[in-house]
C-alpha cells in the first residue's frame, strides 16, 4: 500500500463578487466626483493587469480641495456640536462593517497582499479606529493633560501603500473626531479603496467637503505640504521623504506628524519558548509581505539558542504559502510595485555583497506580478546595510548576542525607534528590556499587533507623534502652552 | 585705612558637573544698564557644546533610571538651594538689568516656586498623561511617558534666572538631560544657578549650562545629531525656521513655548507602548 507523503490545499480564490471597478476615477473634492486632466494606471501587482486609471492631482486640484474643506470647517464642521460629528463617524464605522468584503477584495487586488490579512486585519481594523474615535468626539474635554479642545482646521494626510484603507482610517478618523476636516491623498500605486471610501462619505452623507480625496504621486503630496491654507500635515511614508516634509514645513505654523521608516529589532532570550517565537519572527517579518513600518527585521537572538531557532523558522518557513492574493490560503502576497521589487533586490545583493549568508525558502513563484521569497541573511553585522536600511519587503536580518545588555545595544544601535519584540518566560526581563528599548511600540512574546485604543508611533527618526489612542488623538488638537 | 577690595568671581562653564572654561579660550565682556563692566564670561565653541552632549549623553540613562521620587527631590533640593542664596540672585539680576529690587526679588522669589512646582511633576506624569488601553483581544496593554534623551535649550534673554529655570525643569523632570544655552547679556544668574546644581545632588552630566552668542549655538545645536530635543523659546521668530530646518536632520523634537505649563514636561517625553499577552 502506497503512503501518500504529503497533503497540499486545494486552490480556494475568493471570487471579485458584486465589487466593481471603474474604468477611470477622479478626485473627490466638495462630496463630488471631480474628473481628473491627466491619469496613470493602477495595477494588480499580483498579475500585472491594469485595474483602472487613477487622476494625477495638480495643483490646482489640491487647491480646490482645500477650498472645500475650508468651507466646510467654517460654516458646517466646526460650528457642529461633537455628539453629532460623531453621529458621522459611527455611521462611517457601520458603513465599512457593511462593505467589507467589497473592500477587502479591492484591497487585495490593488495592493497584492494576502485576501486572509485584507479581511481579517485591515478592514475590521479600519472600521474599530472609526468606531472607536466616533466615540471621542464628544468627549474632547477629556482627551487628557496638555490638550486643548480646539481643532487645527484643514488636515492634509498623505498615506502609504502597505495599508491603504487602515491608514486612511488611521488618519481621517482621529482627524474628523478632533474636529477638523480633511484634504487626504492615497498612495500611487494603491489609490482604490480610498476612492471607494470616497463613496461610502457620500452613503454616510457626510457634509460636503469634510472629507476630500485627491489621488496622485509624489507631486501632488508636494502640493498638498506646501498648500498655505493646510493647518496640519499627517504623514505616514518613508524617513527620506519625512524629513523633505519636515524642512519644508519649519518656516511655517503647521503642525505635523510622521509616521516613518523602522528597523524593528525582535530579540529572542534563551529561555524564550522557541516554538511560539518561531511564530513571532514569522509574524514580524512576512506579515503583509514585509511591507511593514514597524516589521521585525532584524531577529537579534541570543548565541547559544541561535541554531535551533534558525532550524525552526527555516522548517517554518518552508511551509509559507507564496502565491496568488486572492486564495483564501494563501500566507504571502505579491511585492506592491516593481519598483519596490528592484529595491528589496538592491538591498539583498549588498547583503551577498558584504559577506551575509542568503537563504530563501523553496518555492514556486509566480511568472507575472512582483514577488520575492521569504528570506533570510544569518551572519549579519551591526554595520551591515541589510542591519541598517529599512528593506520594506520578506527579508530578515539575524544577528546574535551573549549577555542580555548586548542584545539592547545592537537592538537600539539604529536611528530608526518605532517598535521592537522581546521573546522570554521571565516577566521581569520583558519589563527591563521592555523599558531598555528605545522604541516606541514593544511587542512582549507577541508581534505585528494593533488596535485603535493603543498609541502607535517612533522614537528618533520613525517619526514625530502618535496615532491611535488618546495620545494620537491629542495630533488632531492645538495644543496647550506650546506649539 | 585704605578700602578693602572686594573678589570677584570668574563666569565659567559648567559641564559635566565641573566649571571649566571654554576650551576655546574666548570670552565676551558685559556691562551694566550704565554701560560699567561687569564680567568676562566664556564665549563657548562648538566643541564646548559637544564636550556638554557627550556628558549629557552618558549622564541620560542612569538619571532617566532613578526613581521618579528620587527626581522630585533632587529639583526640590534645587529649590532649597536657591532660596538659601536669593540675596546673592537679586544682587546680580539688579546689577545687569537695571530692574528694580522689588522686580528683581519677585524674580527669585517666582524661580524658587517654580522649581517646587516641576518637582512636584516628576511622580505624577505617568498616572496623568499614561494609559492602558483596552485593545480587543487577550492582550495586557499600557503607553507610558519615557525620557526622549539629550535636548538642548535656549533660554530667554529675560528673565535670566526664571527663563532658565524654565528651559531646565520641565527637561529634566521626565528624566531627559540637558544642554542650556543662557542669556547672552545676563547670564551671571545662570552661572551662579550652577552654583546650585553642584550642591543639590544632581548627577553630573544632567544639567550642562553654556554661555555665549545665540546666533553661533543655535545652529550648533540643531544640527548635532546627538541632540533629540530643542527648546527654542529664546530665539528670535525670524530664526526659528532655519533652526527646524537643520534640526529635521536628525527629526528633532523642536518646539516653542509661552507659558509653564504640563504640556512643556510632555513635550519631551516619548511614549512608549507596551503589549503582552494575556493567558495560561
Amino acid at each position: 500500500m502506497e503512503i501518500p507523503v504529503s497533503f497540499d490545499y486545494a486552490p480556494a480564490p475568493e471570487s471579485k463578487g458584486n465589487l466593481s471597478i471603474k474604468p477611470k476615477y477622479g478626485h473627490f473634492i466638495g462630496g463630488k466626483f471631480v474628473a481628473g486632466s491627466k491619469h496613470f494606471p493602477t495595477i494588480n501587482p499580483a498579475t500585472e493587469e491594469v485595474l483602472s486609471r487613477i487622476a494625477l492631482g495638480s495643483k490646482a486640484d489640491v487647491d480646490a480641495a482645500v477650498k472645500a474643506a475650508r468651507k466646510a470647517y467654517t460654516s458646517t464642521w466646526s460650528k457642529m456640536s461633537g455628539k453629532e460629528r460623531g453621529k458621522y463617524l459611527f455611521r462611517i464605522a457601520r458603513l465599512l462593517q457593511e462593505r467589507s468584503r467589497e473592500f477587502a477584495v479591492l484591497e487585495t487586488l490593488d495592493n497584492g497582499k494576502p485576501i486572509r490579512e485584507s479581511r481579517d486585519i485591515d478592514i475590521p481594523l479600519a472600521a474599530a479606529h472609526f468606531f472607536y474615535h466616533a466615540g471621542w468626539a464628544d468627549k474632547l474635554e477629556f482627551a487628557g493633560l496638555g490638550t486643548s479642545t480646539k481643532a487645527h482646521g484643514v488636515a492634509g494626510q498623505i498615506i502609504p501603500w502597505n495599508f491603504p484603507l487602515l491608514m486612511l482610517a488611521w488618519k481621517v478618523a482621529p482627524a474628523l473626531a478632533a474636529g477638523n476636516t480633511v484634504v487626504l491623498k492615497p498612495a500611487e500605486s494603491t489609490s482604490l479603496t480610498a476612492l471607494l471610501f470616497a463613496e461610502l462619505c457620500q452613503q454616510a452623507e457626510l457634509p460636503a467637503g469634510v472629507v476630500n480625496i485627491i489621488t496622485g504621486d509624489g507631486s501632488t503630496g508636494a502640493h498638498i505640504v506646501n498648500h498655505p491654507g493646510i493647518d496640519k500635515i499627517a504623514f505616514t511614508g518613508s524617513t527620506e521623504v519625512g524629513k523633505i516634509i519636515a524642512r519644508a514645513v519649519a518656516p511655517t505654523s503647521k503642525s505635523v506628524t510622521l509616521e516613518l521608516g523602522g528597523k524593528a529589532a525582535n530579540i529572542i532570550f534563551e529561555d524564550a519558548a522557541i516554538d511560539e517565537a518561531v511564530e513571532g519572527i514569522v509574524n514580524g517579518i512576512f506579515f503583509n509581505q514585509g511591507h511593514v513600518c514597524c516589521a521585525g527585521s532584524r531577529l537579534i537572538v541570543q548565541e547559544n539558542i541561535a541554531d535551533e531557532v534558525l532550524m525552526k523558522l527555516k522548517s517554518r518557513m518552508a511551509k509559507i504559502r507564496v502565491g496568488d492574493p486572492m486564495d483564501k490560503n494563501t500566507d504571502l502576497g505579491a511585492i506592491n510595485s516593481k519598483e519596490q521589487l528592484l529595491k528589496i533586490r538592491e538591498l539583498t545583493a549588498s547583503g551577498d555583497a558584504q559577506g551575509a549568508q542568503r537563504w530563501s525558502a523553496p518555492c514556486e513563484l509566480p511568472t507575472k506580478g512582483f514577488w520575492f521569497a521569504p528570506t533570510i541573511f544569518t551572519g549579519v553585522t551591526d554595520s551591515h546595510r541589510i542591519a541598517r536600511e529599512e528593506i520594506f519587503g520578506p527579508v530578515l536580518s539575524v544577528l546574535t548576542f551573549r549577555t542580555p545588555q548586548e542584545g539592547i545595544d545592537k537592538a537600539n544601535n539604529t536611528p530608526f525607534g518605532l517598535s521592537a519584540g522581546v521573546w522570554s518566560e521571565k516577566g521581569s526581563r520583558i519589563l527591563w528590556a521592555s523599558q531598555a528599548l528605545r522604541a516606541g511600540v514593544i511587542w512582549a512574546n507577541t508581534f505585528n499587533k494593533f488596535d485603535p485604543t493603543s498609541p502607535f508611533g517612533g522614537y528618533k527618526e520613525s517619526g514625530w507623534g502618535r496615532e491611535g489612542g488618546r495620545h494620537g488623538l491629542s495630533a488632531y488638537l492645538k495644543g496647550i502652552g506650546h506649539e | 585705612m585704605s578700602e578693602r577690595i572686594d573678589v570677584k568671581k570668574t563666569y565659567k562653564l559648567f559641564i559635566n558637573g565641573a566649571f571649566p572654561r571654554s576650551e576655546s579660550g574666548r570670552t565676551y565682556e558685559i556691562k551694566n544698564a550704565k554701560g560699567l563692566f561687569i564680567a568676562n564670561p566664556c564665549m563657548a565653541s562648538r566643541k564646548d557644546l559637544r564636550d556638554a552632549v557627550v556628558a549629557a549623553r552618558s549622564a541620560q540613562p542612569g538619571w532617566s533610571m532613578s526613581t521618579a521620587y528620587n527626581k522630585g527631590q533632587i529639583l526640590y533640593r534645587l529649590a532649597e538651594m536657591l532660596e538659601g542664596r536669593r540675596t546673592q540672585f537679586v544682587d546680580e539680576i539688579l546689577a545687569i538689568t537695571g530692574v528694580s529690587k522689588v522686580k528683581a526679588d519677585k524674580e527669585v522669589t517666582d524661580s524658587v516656586d517654580r522649581l517646587v512646582w516641576y518637582a512636584g511633576w516628576s511622580d505624577k506624569l505617568s498616572s496623568l498623561s499614561g494609559s492602558l488601553n483596552p485593545v480587543a483581544g487577550p492582550y495586557y496593554n499600557f503607553t507610558v511617558p519615557e525620557s526622549m534623551g539629550v535636548i538642548a535649550a535656549i533660554a530667554p534673554e529675560v528673565p535670566s534666572l526664571l527663563g532658565l529655570i524654565d528651559a531646565i525643569a520641565p527637561i529634566i523632570v521626565g528624566g531627559n538631560t540637558v544642554v542650556v544655552l543662557a542669556s547672552t547679556q545676563a547670564p551671571l544668574s545662570a552661572m551662579s544657578f550652577a552654583e546650585v546644581i553642584a550642591t543639590s545632588d544632581v548627577p553630573a552630566g544632567v544639567i550642562n549650562i553654556l554661555t555665549g552668542k545665540k546666533d553661533e549655538i543655535a545652529p550648533w545645536m540643531a544640527s548635532h545629531m546627538d541632540i533629540d530635543g530643542f527648546d527654542i523659546s529664546g530665539v528670535g521668530a525670524q530664526s526659528q525656521g532655519a533652526l527646524r530646518i537643520a534640526g529635521a536632520e536628525n527629526l528633532k523634537r523642536i518646539f516653542t513655548f509661552t507659558s509653564a505649563d504640563p504640556g512643556r514636561i510632555l513635550a519631551f517625553l516619548e511614549n512608549k507602548t507596551v503589549w503582552h499577552p494575556i493567558g495560561l
